[in-house]
């Protein structure tokens, strides 16, 4: 790092420095990350913890840059025009004390025909007052593909507000998969906003999985307009509420072109005395676009329950099993 | 002389006015398969679920004595945990749920063995089928091996099958006429539905059932000439079961 401009990662291979990293490597396994990818060269990695950037590795067509926000950084990712990045990315973002604010302002730049992939692991072990926003503006360019696979740990308390939201625009023939989950430990509050403008011949998958307990807050909304003709998407939603949670999902789609189809796709298991919304709005512009909607919502089908009991579970056994395998499949 | 160890004594099920099963006596053995015929619609699947213990088929009156016990009224769980186990018509589907990880739910631990067995059993390569969702992604006639190994790796006492062969192509009947009968080598007591005659062959003894009764038990070839010669025949005349009122249409 020789611009601080491009970079504030601090001073490697000093105590604190190394202190830090491996106190973050612990949280980033937590939430399901694997250290050794950090440690090898062929990988482009992001750590970052708090507002302090502990690793930014970048490797040829994969550019990362970083620079100091206040409470947080601003993080511009640039993918060149034709890369195919042969492993996936590590991002690893983490607020390690019970307390703190995370602000991280991303950018990814995919460029035409370019394919990559994203592992990001949001960790926050031990969070009882902690803020986490991700506000995150990804273009992906003609022909490009980005998949983006996150996974969050918040640990036990349920102290943790998330916030994250992006803005995606898709050019022509450009796919987008997102897979978001907090499956293990609290959730907190998390409040999730995503928009996507997709274009001619584009492909959008989002999948989100989050298991709400005690008295956590789930909200989740997802827009996508299909501008292009023959523009697909597919939002699918698994949320599982127990105790005195509370989940409210909204889904739009909008179909503008000749041949766009856009599906969503909702399934909500509802326990003790928790609350799940769902609000599936579709909007049609184009008499030759399609869009569809499916949505189960409520207690554990019957049958699944008793096919399961059947073979000798009993009945909590046999919801904890179904919303496991739902959840984490 | 062997003595069944379950026992269907005077089993009636009343849904509203519509009787569903009226008055049933079976009684079945160790290592024994006794197959169940009768038009669709006449009460087979509802026997199974009443045996089972399925919610909405509590029996209205009679007792199934499991050796010598009476558990009518207990339920699913505790029925499968003494040996009862039934393979659903239509399996339903389990997102995320490997094969391998439901294969496996009643067989104890360690299972892997049983899991691995039951799998070639029903001609699912384990290497390709394990990790694989009970999902969408399988056909109909997948899900069926999957539903069939089941209960094939969990070895009940007595295993009902409801209609085993259906969704199954024609090719792969035999294999699955073998695996029911390795089922009651193994000891296991085999209720089998079924409209298939290369399925009621193996079997060692029948009933047919027509609106809710048992009109008649003996060997499955005797059962099969019963309702080729009575029911059949009543049926494509009028257009009713044999027992069935014409008004009732």
């Amino acid at each position: 790092m020789t611009n601080s401009t491009r970079s504030h990662a601090m001073q490697q291979q000093s105590p604190a420095w190394s202190g830090e990293l491996q106190a973050l490597m612990e949280a980033y396994q937590q939430a399901g990350g694997d250290p050794a990818s950090f440690q090898t060269p062929e990988v482009a990695t992001l750590a970052v913890s708090g507002d302090q950037v502990l690793v930014s590795h970048s490797i040829p067509g994969v550019h990362l840059h970083s620079q100091p926000i206040e409470n947080g950084v601003r993080v511009s990712v640039v993918v060149d025009e034709g890369t195919q990045v042969k492993h996936p990315v590590h991002l690893c973002f983490g607020v390690l004390p019970s307390e703190g604010v995370q602000q991280i302002e991303a950018d990814y730049q995919i460029g035409n025909h370019a394919q990559v992939q994203f592992l990001a692991h949001c960790s926050f072990p031990n969070a009882i007052k902690v803020e986490h926003r991700m506000n995150a503006r990804i273009h992906i360019g003609k022909n490009a593909s980005m998949t983006y696979i996150e996974e969050h740990y918040h640990g036990q308390n349920g102290g943790i507000e998330v916030y994250p939201v992006s803005d995606v625009v898709i050019e022509e023939g450009g796919q987008l998969t997102s897979n978001f989950n907090i499956t293990r430990g609290r959730v907190g509050k998390l409040v999730m906003d995503y928009h996507i403008e997709a274009g001619k011949d584009s492909l959008t998958e989002l999948v989100t999985k989050a298991f709400g307990s005690q008295d956590d807050h789930i909200r989740v909304q997802e827009s996508i307009r299909l501008n292009g003709e023959n523009a697909h998407s597919l939002t699918k939603t698994r949320i599982a509420v127990k105790d005195k949670a509370v989940s409210e999902v909204t889904t739009f789609t909008e179909g503008n072109a000749p041949r766009a189809r856009g599906h969503m796709d909702c399934t909500e298991i509802v326990r003790d005395e928790a609350i799940a919304h769902n609000n599936p709005i579709v909007k049609v512009t184009h008499a030759q676009a399609q869009v569809t909607h499916e949505a189960a919502i409520g207690t554990v089908n019957r049958r699944e329950l008793e096919t399961l009991m059947a073979r000798g579970l009993d009945e909590d056994e046999a919801v904890d099993l179904i919303i496991r395998a739902m959840i984490r499949g | 002389m062997e003595q069944p160890f379950l026992i269907v004594e005077n089993l009636s099920l009343q849904k509203g006015n519509r009787t569903i099963l009226n008055r049933i006596n079976l009684a079945f053995y160790p290592g024994k398969i006794h197959a169940l015929l009768g038009l669709n619609g006449s009460g087979k699947s509802s026997l199974a679920y009443t045996l089972m213990g399925c919610e909405g088929y509590t029996p209205t009156s009679g007792r199934i004595l499991l050796d010598g016990k009476d558990i009518t009224y207990t339920s699913i769980t505790e029925r499968a945990r003494l040996g009862i186990s039934l393979a659903w018509q239509e399996p339903v589907r389990f997102e995320g749920l490997p094969v391998g990880k439901y294969v496996g739910l009643g067989a104890g631990e360690p299972n892997r063995e049983k899991v691995l067995a039951a799998l070639e059993a029903v001609s699912l390569p384990p290497k390709s089928y394990g990790y694989r969702a009970v999902d969408q992604t399988l056909s109909g006639g997948e899900r069926k091996r999957v539903e069939l190994a089941a209960l094939f790796a969990m070895r009940p006492r007595f295993a009902i099958l409801d209609e085993p062969d259906s969704g199954i192509d024609a090719l792969s009947i035999k294999e699955i006429a073998r695996l029911i009968r390795q089922m009651a080598n193994q000891s296991s007591s085999v209720l089998l539905i079924t409209h298939r005659p290369e399925l009621v062959e193996i079997a060692d003894s029948a009933s047919l059932m027509c609106f809710g009764s048992i009109i008649f038990s003996g060997s499955p070839q005797e059962a099969t000439e019963y309702y080729r010669g009575r029911c059949e025949p009543h049926l494509s005349v009028l257009g009713s079961q044999p027992w069935q009122s014409p008004s009732d249409n």
